[in-house]
C-alpha cells in the first residue's frame, strides 16, 4: 500500500531529496561559490518536473487515506508554480550575485518551499494543508530576511513572521472548530458530515477563522497588511518569488479547501469570499495611487490581482474555479515579465524603484519600453492584451453566478486601478527630462521580459491551451 | 465529587491563572515561571485523559527544554521590556473591546454546539484498550499519519538552514583555532635543538 502512495507523491519526494543532497553537497564543497550553478540546477530541477507533472499525471489519485490528492486541479497548480519558480530563479539569480546576496542556501530554502507549496495544492486533510501551509511560509520567512545586514529586510522578515504565526494560529483555531463539528479532519470526511443537514453555528464559525487563516496568506484585504512592506524590504528577486508561485498555491489551496470540504455549503462562504473580494479590489486601486515605489506599488496590484482571483471563487462554480486558474497563469506570467523589468532598473550599478527614474525611458529603450507597456496595460486589462481576457472570464463567471453587483464593483475598481498603471506608461513615454537608467546588463532578464511581453499580445489567439487545462483542473475539483 | 473532578478542577484553574499571569506579570522571569506551572498543569490533565505519554513529553520538553531556554533568553538578552510594554496602555481598550467581543461570540458558538451525526464515530479513540498509550502513538504516527511525520521533519529542516542563515557569520578578525594544523605540527620544523656549553650564552 505504502508503495502506491509512495509513487502518486513521487514529484514532492524527488524534489525534497534533491533539495537534501544539494544541501549536503554544497556545504561540503563550494559552499557559497556554488550558489549560481546550484540556483540554475534548481530551476532545471523546476522545469523538469513541471514538465513529468504536465506529461505523465493522469487520473485522480488519493494516496495516505486521503491526505494527498493528485488530480487534475493540483497538477494544474503544480505545473504552474513549478514553471514561475524557475523562472525567478534564474532571473534573480544575477542580480543577487552582484549585490552579493546569493548565498547557496538560497534554492534550497526555495526548493523547500515548493515542495510545501505543492503539498498545499494537493491537500486532501487539514492537517496536510496545514504541513505545506507551514513549510513554504517557514521557508519564505527566512528568504525574506536573507538581506540580514538590510533594517528593511530583517523588519520584513520579522513582520511577515509574526503575521503569518498570528494567521496559522486563526487557521488552527478554525480547523479545531471544524474537527470538533466533524469529528475527522479529511475533507472527504467533512463534506460528508456538512452535506448530513445544514451547516451550524459552530462550523461556520471555524470555516470563517479557516478562511480568514488564509486570505493572509493570499494577502486579501483585511488581512493585507504586510504585502507592501514586505514586498518592499525583501530583496527584489525574492519580491518577485513572493509575487508569483506562493499566491498561486495559496490561491489553490483556498480553492481545495471551499470546495472539497465545504462544497456543501457553498451559499454560506460565498458573501465571505465575495467581501473579501470587492474590499481587495478597491483597496489594491485606491491605495498605489500615492506610490512611487516600483515594488510596493506592484504590492498593491498584487492585492487587487487577488481580488479578482476570489471573485472567481466567490461565483462558487465550475465556471468561476476555471476562471480563477486562468487569471492567476495570466497574473504569474505578467508578474514575472514586470520583475524581469524592475529587477534591470539600475542607475549607476545600484538599484533604484522609484517610478519617476522611468521618466522618458521610451527613447532610452524603446524596445524594452513597449514590452513593459505591453504587460503594464495587460495588469490593468486592457484590451486587446491578456489580461483583459482574465478580467473579463472572472466577470462572466460573477454575472454567471449571480453576482452581478460583485462584477459591477469589479469593473469600476478596474478603471479606478488603470490609473496607476496607465501613470508609469505616461512617464515612460511623455514624461519630464530626468537621470537615465543604465542599460540592462542580464541576458536572462532581457528574455523573461520580452517572452512574457510577447504572451500578454500572442497568448489571446488560443491562450496556449491553458484555459482546456484549467477547465480539467476546475472540473476535477467539483463534486462528483 | 470523585478525586477525578476535584484534580479536574485544581489543574484547570491552575492553567487559566498561570496563562493570565504569564501575560499580565511586570517581571519577565515571573512570567516564565508563571507559564511553566501552566505547563505542569496542562501534563496533570493530560495524566487526567489517560494521555501518559504526553503528559511526560509536555514536563520534559516544554519544562525542560523550552521554559528553561526561555527564562535564559530573558535572563541573558538585555530587552528594556518596561519599553516594550509603554504601548500596551494605549491600545488596552481597544483590545480588552475586542477580546469581550470575541469571548461574547465564542459563547454563543459552544452554547448550542451541534456535532454531525457521524463525528462520534469517526472521532479518534482517545486511549486505545488493546495497546500501551506510547505504542499507540507511534502506531499512528508512523503509519497513518506517516506523511505528516515526514512533512515536520522537513519543517524541522527548513528551520534548522534558516537559523544558521540568519546568524552564522564568519568573521575575518578573529584568530581561529586549527586543531589539525596544530596536530600535523612536526617538531623538525618547530624546534631547534641547541647544545649549549655550560658556563656559555648563545
Amino acid at each position: 500500500m505504502i508503495q502506491a502512495d509512495l509513487n502518486i507523491i513521487l514529484p514532492e519526494i524527488l524534489l525534497a531529496l534533491f533539495a537534501m543532497l544539494a544541501l549536503v553537497a554544497v556545504v561540503y564543497t563550494g559552499k557559497d561559490k556554488m550558489a549560481p550553478m546550484l540556483t540554475w540546477l534548481t530551476a532545471g530541477v523546476f522545469a523538469i518536473l513541471a514538465v513529468w507533472i504536465g506529461v505523465s499525471g493522469d487520473g485522480d489519485n488519493i494516496a495516505f487515506n486521503g491526505m494527498f490528492h493528485d488530480d487534475a486541479f493540483s497538477r494544474f497548480a503544480k505545473v504552474a508554480m513549478l514553471l514561475a519558480g524557475a523562472a525567478v530563479l534564474v532571473m534573480g539569480a544575477d542580480y543577487m550575485k552582484r549585490r552579493n546576496m546569493l548565498r547557496f542556501e538560497y534554492p534550497i530554502l526555495v526548493a523547500l518551499a515548493m515542495v510545501g507549496m505543492m503539498v498545499m495544492v494537493s491537500a486532501g486533510d487539514l492537517m496536510a494543508l496545514y504541513m505545506g501551509l507551514e513549510l513554504q511560509s517557514l521557508s519564505l520567512y527566512v528568504v525574506a530576511t536573507l538581506r540580514r545586514d538590510g533594517v528593511k529586510s530583517t523588519e520584513a522578515g520579522m513582520k511577515y513572521f509574526l503575521l503569518g504565526a498570528l494567521s496559522s494560529g486563526l487557521l488552527l483555531y478554525g480547523s479545531s472548530l471544524v474537527y470538533g463539528f466533524a469529528g475527522t479532519t479529511t475533507f472527504a470526511g467533512i463534506i460528508e458530515a456538512v452535506s448530513h443537514g445544514h451547516a451550524p453555528l459552530g462550523l461556520l464559525f471555524g470555516l470563517t477563522f479557516v478562511i480568514s487563516g488564509l486570505a493572509f496568506k493570499v494577502s486579501a484585504v483585511p488581512f493585507h497588511m504586510w504585502t507592501p512592506d514586505v514586498y518592499e524590504g525583501a530583496p527584489t528577486p525574492i519580491t518577485a518569488f513572493f509575487a508569483t508561485a506562493p499566491k498561486l498555491a495559496a490561491m489553490g489551496l483556498f480553492a481545495r479547501v471551499l470546495f472539497d470540504a465545504f462544497g456543501g455549503v457553498i451559499g454560506d462562504w460565498q458573501q465571505i469570499i465575495a467581501l473579501l473580494s470587492v474590499l481587495s479590489m478597491f483597496l489594491g486601486a485606491v491605495a498605489a495611487i500615492g506610490q512611487t515605489n516600483i515594488k510596493r506599488l506592484m504590492a498593491y496590484s498584487s492585492i487587487a490581482h487577488m481580488g479578482y482571483a476570489l471573485m472567481g471563487l466567490a461565483a462558487g462554480t465550475a465556471l468561476g474555479v476555471e476562471a480563477m486558474l486562468v487569471y492567476m497563469a495570466i497574473y504569474v506570467t505578467m508578474n514575472v515579465g514586470t520583475f524581469a523589468f524592475i529587477l534591470s532598473m539600475e542607475k549607476d550599478g545600484q538599484p533604484v524603484t522609484d517610478i519617476a527614474s522611468l521618466n522618458l525611458y521610451s527613447k532610452q529603450a524603446s524596445g524594452r519600453a513597449l514590452a513593459l507597456l505591453f504587460l503594464l496595460f495587460s495588469l490593468a486589462g486592457v484590451p486587446p492584451f491578456l489580461g483583459f481576457f482574465g478580467k473579463l472570464n472572472v466577470l462572466l463567471a460573477a454575472m454567471d453566478a449571480g453576482l452581478a453587483w460583485l462584477a459591477i464593483a469589479g469593473v469600476v475598481a478596474s478603471v479606478i486601478g488603470a490609473f496607476y498603471y496607465l501613470r508609469i506608461v505616461y512617464f515612460m513615454y511623455f514624461g519630464e527630462e530626468g537621470d537615465t537608467l543604465d542599460a540592462p546588463r542580464s541576458m536572462v532578464q532581457q528574455v523573461m521580459l520580452m517572452a512574457s511581453a510577447a504572451i500578454m499580445l500572442l497568448g489571446i489567439v488560443n491562450f496556449f491551451g491553458v484555459d482546456t487545462a484549467a477547465q480539467a483542473a476546475a472540473a476535477a475539483l467539483m463534486p462528483h | 465529587m470523585t478525586i477525578a473532578a476535584y484534580a479536574f478542577w485544581l489543574f484547570s484553574i491552575c492553567v487559566i491563572t498561570g496563562g493570565f499571569f504569564t501575560v499580565i506579570s511586570r517581571n519577565p522571569v515571573h512570567s516564565v515561571l508563571w507559564l511553566i506551572l501552566a505547563f505542569l498543569s496542562s501534563a496533570g490533565l493530560f495524566v487526567l485523559l489517560g494521555a501518559e505519554f504526553v503528559a511526560m513529553l509536555l514536563i520534559i520538553v516544554y519544562v525542560g527544554a523550552v521554559a528553561v531556554l526561555f527564562l535564559f533568553v530573558v535572563m541573558m538578552l538585555d530587552v528594556d521590556f518596561a519599553e516594550l510594554k509603554a504601548g500596551m496602555a494605549q491600545y488596552l481598550p481597544l483590545s480588552l473591546m475586542i477580546g469581550a467581543i470575541l469571548l461574547m461570540q465564542l459563547g454563543m458558538v459552544f452554547g448550542p454546539w451541534e456535532f454531525s451525526d457521524t463525528a462520534q464515530s469517526l472521532r479518534a479513540a482517545p486511549t486505545p484498550t488493546d495497546t500501551h498509550n506510547t505504542a499507540a502513538l507511534g502506531l499512528i504516527l508512523y503509519d497513518q499519519y506517516f506523511l505528516l511525520f515526514q512533512l515536520s521533519g522537513l519543517i524541522l529542516l527548513v528551520a534548522m538552514i534558516g537559523a544558521i542563515v540568519l546568524t552564522l557569520r564568519h568573521r575575518k578578525d578573529v584568530k581561529r583555532q586549527n586543531v589539525l594544523e596544530q596536530m600535523w605540527r612536526d617538531p623538525a620544523d618547530a624546534m631547534e635543538l641547541k647544545d649549549v656549553k655550560p658556563g656559555q650564552g648563545l
